[in-house]
């Protein structure tokens, strides 16, 4: 059987060191009733390399594409050192630092990590890691709700990416808490500060601000605070770690900054892989420290005076106060943050600055040339990071069927979530993409869109 | 010394950093990041020495026995993740369309079959990221199930006394009131307590079969019928499943609803605290409830399905699809294993257990219940070692890190004074399995003959004992230039 070692004498020894005559004695206690009926259903084993050979079949038949879809997951370069690195056995073998002293691989990587993490956002603490940046904005919720200890309403704006809007809703809505959305100006393709009047006079625990927004859109964050902080409000940050590297941080925003900060990890050392698994990081001010769910790690001494790493104000979390602890979370996504802090390390405040300026400079390259195009236009005046909604003057679904018959995917169609913008295309450009990369995308698009061009053939036959 | 001790300013990777080249940048000047991100300036040399040297202060199941009970900490086979790691699975975007994911869909679709057969349940979705978000799930289906038929005064989640901690905080997150049901001195949940209990409010009960205790609950046909006849559902935690897997299914113990760990069942990485992935499954009247993203087939392809398709979900737990790289690596387990495997595992992990168990009483080890076959793990408690010598099951524990194995769960089961919850797994031999009682029979003596040794253990680690009442009282979680 695979994986497991047993001989036939090490059988035969134990079952005689135990003194029962056949495994299924030890199954006695079970009810009779219960035991037996086998899984029919499940294929018969197979050995590694048949696996292997399936396995290599289905990924050749998804085969790789040339992507310009962002949409809350990004393509990046990751060093080759990060995997080496984060799949040997014992970081990718281990398990919750329970024992701190058999784990100080773990604890102290974690720490760097929580170090790296405050700086980038600019807030005092950072925990460990939660799911991804979804239910993190859903903690997220859930913490500022605690904080606040009146209010139970908090304000989303509609530009927050949907799936995250659509996850919080699904966490928090059995704790009697209301999500307000907070519409967008569509022209700018951001939230217009004058718009939060509507909401004064009434009590909210949150305002949610994301930068850059779903649209790829600088926020006016400054002033969205400046009006959180007026009105007894806390502020929570969404934002894109790639970005923080040039992107002044929630930290550093007015009135004094965002009070929590969240996100999803994804584009540090994470590979896309079909959607996970990333992870989702959330800072606060220490002030807050006590009602921040998910694990954190401290730096103490031992009894030696050595400096040690541990985990750390563990009364915040289940497996002490149970039912009064501040989230349900146990298993995190540690590897992934230790990919992370590997990919961090590797690249630096100037390597993870120059990834984020091609980003944006190969953003707005892209958008150049696609809006120099007819039938392509910038949906939205406001300033962006790197992705872009594009109005298309032809059904965005079609236009998305074509490229991708020439192995283009052109971008996400923000039909479904957004329909009030039409024929919306949200496209994104990493550093990952080439000269060469944008001009197939510019020539097939213009070929595309060029069919629909051409004049239509005559209908009138001349007469005679 | 931490990474940013090794810091020099200047010092860069140009081969890990873009081409520079003259950019175009639209970003408004007042917008600008002005303050320098506290990253460390290191080699590519310094940080994989660095990184590669604290790996090595780790153990790990990779180096070291790790009988953590509860944690089913049994051998992550290679090949899982070589396969889920290859390049096109990883390239793939989560929003590209599913014609571009056959491969990687078909997989999923192929895995939620496995785990139905495992279960025995109607329908299976792969979207929780791990346990305690299964755990969720769970509970938000029965809620919804309750209120989608009028029957909003079931307000109450029933848990045992000896629940792990992330049950009653998962209730709580849904909006119920828990209330505890006592264990009896064999270890299983007092049936006369649990009868006491249900009523009009009861929504349902979550209980865990093996127990946390490491015992059956023999009962189990019994407190399905209470529960049941009460109104309310069950909610199986499937922590345990390693131990009955192949043997006996949830669905036939009568559990409505259910969640499995398959970073402990289905030996997909710890990673030193995640990513695990919590698929649950559910009997078929609270299928209409399962959370979005499930796998279905649309005559020859697959596809994910969405609110249209079930417009009674809970909803989403997470923007994507669940820890889908943690779902291939399940799906090569499960494949490599196939039919006869999977029946095994049961087997040989109640077998090492009971094993292991009866070394440890041979060796003078008083089990928390000697009445009782172990499942796949079994309790053990030292109370009264530390009334005889004052050496207690945190410094046994920190004792076995010197000789050289990780120590067990300690102080959880709550009910068993000075526990140690241990937890062999199928994937360990006989031989560790000898050595492991060898290094506790050593521990044992020196507990009598010479107890400093063992209370001030350990002594070979990179470091020994820490301060933590210092670590949460002066709190210091990131490194800051002094």
């Amino acid at each position: 059987m695979p994986f497991i070692p047993h001989t036939e004498d090490d059988i035969r020894a134990m079952l005689a060191a135990i003194g029962v005559a056949a495994i299924d004695d030890l199954f006695d206690e079970i009810p009779a009733a219960l035991r037996g009926g086998g899984l029919a259903g499940v294929p018969p084993g197979v050995n590694e390399m048949e696996i292997t050979r399936l396995m290599y079949e289905r990924a050749e038949r998804d085969g790789r594409w040339l992507s310009f879809i962002g949409a809350g997951a990004y393509e990046h370069h990751i060093p080759a050192a990060v995997w080496q690195l984060a799949t040997r056995g014992e970081f990718y073998t281990s398990y919750t630092p329970y024992q701190a002293e058999a784990s100080q691989g773990t604890l102290q990587v974690l720490y760097e990590y929580q170090s790296m993490m405050a700086s980038l956002t600019a807030m005092d603490v950072t925990n460990a890691s939660l799911y991804e940046g979804a239910s993190a904005l859903a903690e997220a919720v859930l913490m500022a709700v605690r904080i606040h200890k009146s209010a139970r309403r908090v304000l989303m704006p509609a530009t927050v990416n949907p799936a995250y809007r659509k996850v919080t809703r699904s966490l928090v809505r059995h704790q009697g808490i209301e999500i307000i959305e907070v519409p967008y100006c569509t022209e700018c393709g951001h939230v217009i500060p004058a718009a939060l009047n509507a909401y004064a006079g009434k009590e909210y625990a949150a305002l949610v601000i994301p930068q850059t927004n779903f649209f790829g859109v600088l926020e006016p964050a400054d002033e969205l605070t400046a009006w959180a902080k007026a009105n007894g409000v806390l502020v929570i940050a969404v934002a894109n770690p790639i970005a923080l590297a040039i992107l002044r941080p929630p930290g550093e925003w007015g009135a004094g900054g965002a009070d929590i900060v969240v996100g999803d990890g994804q584009p540090l050392g994470a590979p896309l892989s079909s959607g996970g698994p990333y992870f989702g990081f959330m800072g606060c001010r220490v002030s807050h420290v006590r009602q921040m769910p998910g694990r954190i790690v401290g730096r103490t001494v031992d009894v030696d005076g050595r400096t040690g790493y541990t985990l750390t104000l563990q009364a915040r979390e289940q497996h002490i106060r149970r039912s009064r602890a501040t989230s349900n979370i146990c298993t995190n996504q540690g590897l992934m943050v230790t990919a992370a802090t590997i990919y961090m390390a590797l690249l630096g405040p100037d390597g993870l600055a120059r990834v984020a300026q091609t980003c944006h400079a190969n953003a707005l390259k892209l958008v150049q040339q696609l809006t120099a195009l007819p039938g392509v236009k910038r949906r939205f005046s406001g300033a962006v990071f790197h992705e872009c909604v594009l109005q298309l003057s032809a059904p965005v679904a079609d236009v998305l069927h074509a490229l991708k018959a020439q192995g283009i995917l052109g971008g996400l169609a923000l039909t479904q979530d957004y329909p009030e913008l039409g024929d919306a295309l949200l496209v994104c450009a990493t550093e990952t993409k080439h000269d060469a990369d944008l001009e197939r995308y510019r020539e097939n698009l213009q070929r595309i869109l060029g069919r629909r061009f051409r004049p239509a053939p005559c209908a009138l036959k001349p007469s005679l | 010394m931490l990474i940013f001790e090794l810091s020099r300013p200047g010092r860069r990777n140009p081969s890990q950093a873009p081409r520079p080249a003259p950019g175009l940048n639209a970003i408004p000047e007042g917008w600008q990041r002005k303050s320098r991100p506290r990253l460390p300036e290191v080699s590519e040399l310094d940080a994989v020495r660095h990184y590669t040297n604290l790996s090595r202060r780790n153990f790990s199941i990779d180096t070291h026995f790790y009988p953590l009970g509860s944690c089913t900490m049994k051998y992550n086979p290679r090949a899982c993740n070589h396969l889920a790691m290859l390049p096109q699975f990883l390239a793939r975007h989560p929003r590209a369309p599913a014609d571009t994911g056959q491969g990687f869909l078909t997989c999923l679709f192929e895995l939620q079959e496995m785990l139905k057969e495992v279960t025995g349940m109607a329908a299976v979705s792969l979207a929780p990221m791990a346990g305690a978000q299964g755990e969720f799930t769970g509970v938000a289906m029965i809620r919804a199930y309750h209120m989608a038929r009028g029957d909003g005064a079931r307000t109450e989640i029933l848990v045992p006394d000896a629940a792990h901690g992330t049950n009653p905080a998962s209730a709580v997150m849904c909006g119920y009131s828990v209330r505890e049901i006592p264990t009896d001195a064999e270890g299983n949940v007092e049936l006369a307590a649990l009868r006491a209990a249900v009523g009009p409010r009861t929504a349902g009960l979550m209980l865990t079969n093996p127990s946390t205790l490491g015992v059956f609950e023999r009962t189990i046909l019994d407190m399905e019928k209470i529960v049941h006849d009460a109104g309310g559902l069950l909610y199986y935690d499937g922590a345990n499943l390693n131990a009955i897997l192949g043997r006996v299914k949830p669905a036939d113990m009568g559990f409505d609803v259910m969640h499995l760990n398959l970073h402990k069942t289905f030996a997909t990485p710890h990673g030193g605290g995640g990513p695990g992935a919590g698929p649950v499954g559910a009997a078929a009247r609270l299928q209409p409830y399962l959370p979005l993203p499930l796998i279905v087939r649309d005559g020859d392809n697959y596809r994910l399905a969405d609110e249209a398709d079930l417009p009674q979900s809970i909803g989403r737990l997470s923007a994507h699809a669940g820890n889908a790289g943690v779902l291939l690596r399940a799906y090569v387990y499960a494949r490599l294993l196939g039919r006869e495997g999977l029946q095994r595992v049961g087997e040989f992990a109640t077998l090492n257990a009971n094993y292991l168990m009866s070394e440890l009483r041979k060796a003078g080890f008083e089990v928390a219940f000697p009445t009782r076959r172990a499942s796949h793990e079994f309790s053990v408690t030292l109370k009264t070692l530390r009334e005889e010598t004052g050496v207690t099951a945190m410094d046994v524990a920190k004792r076995l890190l010197d000789k050289g194995f990780h120590a067990p769960t300690t102080y959880f089961p709550l009910l068993v004074a000075e526990c140690l919850l241990i937890e062999p797994t199928e994937t360990e031999s006989k031989q560790t399995l000898d050595a492991f009682v060898q290094a506790m029979r050593e521990i044992l003596e020196e507990a009598h003959r010479e107890p400093q040794l063992v209370k001030s253990a350990p002594h070979t680690t990179p470091v020994r004992r820490l301060d933590e009442v210092k670590a949460a009282r002066e709190l210091d979680l990131a490194w800051n230039p002094a």
